[in-house]
């Protein structure tokens, strides 16, 4: 493939034909802020804030949507191109609530980020502010339309990913949202609540409503799994605080699944820690289910079926494995009645 | 699968056969998306109007439990028009003169009789799964859950060999699973009649590896299949069953039958993490931890084995399954002992030359898939490249045989069971998660509106669902998603049982139940409520 060299910040850097600035700036490892970029979706250019000077063109060219050629000059930390960027945060934060002490974004926030790497504070340009509803008559999704920076990931997420077409630009100007048709909640479009616009939200406009005010970001341990539903077999990552599961986000690489999930892999761990899981080994007693102690348990699970063995043969003993198990517990369930029970009737609900 | 999950995006042609694939495997279906923006074709075959047949260029609305047919229509047109792959098929398969015969009787016009879909159809989808580059045959439960769902999924693999959509990148045959381990579960020898990665109990010299393994004797007659061991327990030749993670009440056919075998046992275990409807026929529950509280692997439909790590701690006294079954085998005088799963792992790859090369280490850099043979063997992503695991691909010839229950006067509807987006298998879990449930609290009948009309239902409307071996009331919803004749709900919910209803008639290969045809009869219950 044929490839252009260009000079970024004093530094040369070859990158194949067809690449954007922005992509040969972050190969030579030159940092460029961005809100509506992400290399999942269709270059957008529509925050600006990836701005950039080159010298020739007309005015400062969103880096995202320019391409590298050969031998351009790129100044990604210019005196112009720092001004733009703070201008461009000033704007966005003239009508943003200064609501990050309750935002469940706080601390992992695009748009608080480079406020405070750009030193920008808020009050820059005084007047109107959104006042809108926020919406959460569904159980999933939480969407408060005041702090959406207009990127469009989101619709960019349902079109391109998830190829639902729920939301949308809609109204103009200050007016402008994202809406689905016809300007109705969530819950009464088509969303399929699979939670990837959340995923790709920069800011707090979109987030998971269980996990609302269970933990901030930085308390949270994430654990690198597999989603427990289907055989599609998604990664997902597990958001632990205090030794509970308070949510599910995205892996930024799952191998399977990128950073998409469905309904069930995002929102539906609720199971994990409910009331009605079983804590405690139960032993019929008079017809009732009772609770034992382990010891009690196993002496009569152990002394049952050597019995039966005794009387009947291994083969009057069945097994049922289950397709919800790991593959460590199937096997050693095999070896159970295989090798210590004495049957080859064990199977699994692969057929159901 | 043949090949993996994202190659599917890759696809021009994508025939997609009883799959409900944006429901059932909604991330998959991402995948058919992204190749429909790339301008692949997709056919759907499917009795009701899913999402992905609306998306489809072609929806083949095919009458339930004609899916043989219609393969060999297809098959019949790529022959007779001499769009076959002459060089594959001359290459790297045997039998093709005794599928051509096979074959001479399924010309589109006759098919379209059988299966209801228009002969132009049929031809236009064969001229198109023929002519791809790179086709990618997908299929789910609506293929398999049949009393001839080895026949259906011969006839695709039939197919494919023959137009040589096998072996190469984005093609292949492709059977999406349903469980996030049942890959798994299968590869590690949960079957009656192999050991792990499909080593044959019936196999001496295996017999003989696993016996010197495991310190004992394996026993060499294959056992019997979980409908098998119901029916069985009903019997009483199995007197005792030990159920790990497994909900056969609500999961099995005939669940009234199910209820009363279980009930007839002299002892049941079942370790699980709720007590299930199956668990309060118990005389042991043993509380067991879920996903998130141990370590281990899963294989998912790809064959791509990956790593499940624990998050938290499981409640209360609950243990890991994996040491459940040590503590069970001890008690039972038999020392199995292990530190790790890790070290369950490194036996397991011991003794399964699929599983050879995977190790706790290489997972931790990303999924494997098998087969992989050896620590420095990339995996397999897919399977059949220049070669058959058998060396020829053999045809199958295969004919077209009714379901085992077809509706008559007193049953004349057909009731057919699948999933819901929101919602999982016998609802165990996702009835208990706070948001699911809250979003869909309630299963539903769908029934088309001639047949609404017809039997004076309207949407909300309770109705009773009988067939010959039970009935359950649920409120309907008058839906064109179905077809005249066809009635669907899922099998979600356990106030609707529905499993009560459905046709125990087995494959008589795979022993799959023919979960998708059944005979029933529709009729209003009570008033009218909102839906």
């Amino acid at each position: 493939m044929a490839s252009v060299t260009l000079t970024i910040d004093g530094r040369q850097v070859t990158v194949p034909r067809g690449t954007s600035v922005l992509e040969a700036a972050e190969a030579a490892g030159i940092f460029i802020p961005t809100l509506c970029h992400d290399p999942d979706l269709s270059p957008w250019g529509a925050c600006r804030l990836c701005v950039v000077e080159i010298p020739g063109m007309r005015n400062l060219p969103a880096s995202c949507v320019t391409e590298a050629t050969e031998g351009m000059v790129v100044y990604t930390a210019s005196a112009p191109v720092l001004e733009a960027r703070k201008t461009i945060l000033e704007l966005l934060l003239a009508n943003h609530p200064e609501d990050c002490l309750t935002c469940h974004r706080n601390g992992d926030c695009r748009l608080q980020d480079y406020a405070y790497y750009y030193g920008v504070r808020a009050s820059g340009f005084a007047g109107e502010r959104r006042a809108l509803p926020v919406e959460d008559e569904n159980p999933f999704i939480v969407r408060d339309m005041n702090k959406c920076i207009l990127c469009g990931k989101c619709v960019r997420v349902c079109q391109e990913i998830q190829g639902c077409h729920v939301v949308d630009f809609a109204y103009r100007g200050f007016g402008t949202r994202i809406t689905p048709a016809m300007n109705v909640p969530l819950g009464e479009s088509t969303c399929v609540f699979c939670g990837n616009c959340v995923a790709y939200c920069p800011v707090g406009a979109l987030v998971e409503k269980p996990m609302l005010g269970k933990g901030r970001r930085w308390e949270v341990r994430k654990v690198r799994t597999i989603c427990p539903y289907c055989g599609t077999g998604c990664t997902i990552e597990l958001n632990v605080k205090d030794g509970r599961v308070i949510g599910v986000t995205s892996a930024p690489d799952g191998d399977v699944n990128g950073k998409a999930l469905c309904a069930k892999g995002r929102f539906g761990m609720g199971f994990i820690h409910h009331p009605d899981r079983l804590q405690a080994p139960l032993v019929r007693k008079n017809g009732e289910l009772v609770e034992a102690s382990w010891e009690e348990a196993l002496e009569l699970v152990a002394s049952r079926l050597k019995e039966i063995k005794e009387a009947h043969g291994g083969e009057a003993i069945g097994f049922l494995s289950s397709a919800r198990c790991t593959n460590e517990e199937n096997y050693l369930l095999s070896k159970l009645a295989r090798a210590v029970v004495g049957t080859n009737h064990i199977d699994h609900c692969a057929r159901l | 699968m043949t090949n993996t999950i994202r190659e599917i995006g890759g696809a021009d042609f994508i025939l997609a056969i009883g799959t409900n694939t944006t429901e059932a495997h909604p991330v998959i279906g991402l995948q058919v998306k992204k190749a429909l923006r790339g301008g692949a074709v997709l056919a759907v075959v499917d009795p009701r109007d899913t999402e992905l047949a609306r998306l489809a260029h072609h929806h083949l609305r095919i009458r339930p439990g004609t899916d043989v047919a219609l393969l060999n229509g297809l098959a019949h047109v790529v022959v007779a028009e001499e769009l076959w792959d002459r060089d594959f098929v001359a290459a790297r398969t045997e039998g093709f003169e005794a599928l051509r015969e096979t074959l001479a009787a399924y010309p589109p016009e006759r098919v379209a009789e059988i299966t209801g879909v228009p002969a132009d159809t049929i031809r236009a989808v064969a001229r198109g799964y023929a002519r791809a580059s790179r086709a990618s045959i997908l299929y789910t439960m609506g293929l398999t859950q049949h009393a001839c769902g080895t026949a259906n999924v011969l006839a695709v693999a039939n197919l494919a060999m023959l137009c040589g959509h096998v072996g190469k990148e984005s093609s292949g045959v492709n059977p999406l699973r349903g469980q996030n381990n049942v890959q798994g579960a299968c590869d590690m020898g949960a079957l009656p009649n192999v050991l792990t990665g499909y080593q044959s109990v019936a196999d001496e010299a295996v017999r003989a590896k696993f016996g010197a393994a495991w310190g004992a004797e394996i026993p060499s007659r294959p056992g019997l299949t979980v409908t098998e061991m119901i029916e069985a327990a009903g019997e009483g030749r199995i007197r005792a069953m030990y159920v790990m993670g497994e909900n056969p009440v609500l999961s099995d056919p005939d669940a009234g039958h199910v209820t009363e075998a279980l009930k007839k046992l002299d002892f049941l275990v079942v370790q699980d993490i709720f007590l299930t409807e199956t668990a309060q026929l118990a005389h042991v529950v043993l509380p067991a931890a879920c996903f998130a509280e141990k370590d281990g692997t899963f294989t998912n439909t790809e064959r791509r084995v990956q790593r499940v790590r624990k998050a938290v701690e499981p409640p209360g006294r609950a243990k890991a399954d994996w040491e459940i079954v040590c503590l069970v085998a001890r008690a039972l005088g038999y020392p199995m002992g292990y530190a790790s799963p890790a070290e369950i792992m490194e036996e397991i790859r011991r003794l399964t030359p699929s599983y050879a090369g995977i190790t706790y280490e290489r997972l931790d850099r990303g999924g494997l898939h098998w087969p992989c043979p050896a620590e420095d063997h990339p995996g397999t992503p897919i399977l059949h490249v220049g070669k058959f695991a058998r060396g020829l691909g053999k045809f199958h010839p295969v004919e077209h045989i009714p379901p085992d229950e077809m509706p008559d006067e007193e049953y004349p509807m057909v009731l057919s069971t699948g999933r819901r987006l929101l919602h999982y298998h016998t609802g165990t879990m996702t009835l208990r998660t706070g948001t699911l449930e809250v979003r869909y609290p309630e299963e539903y009948l769908e029934v088309n509106p001639e047949d609404a009309a017809r039997l004076g239902i309207e949407s909300g409307d309770l109705v009773r669902v009988t067939s010959r071996r039970g009935l359950v009331e649920v409120r309907a919803r008058v839906t064109d998603v179905v077809p005249p004749g066809l009635v669907f709900t899922s099998f979600h919910f356990p106030a609707v049982a529905i499993n009560r209803l459905t046709n125990p008639a087995r494959d008589p290969v795979a022993k799959i139940p023919e979960y998708k045809v059944c005979a029933v009869r529709v009729e209003k219950a009570g008033p009218a409520a909102a839906v």
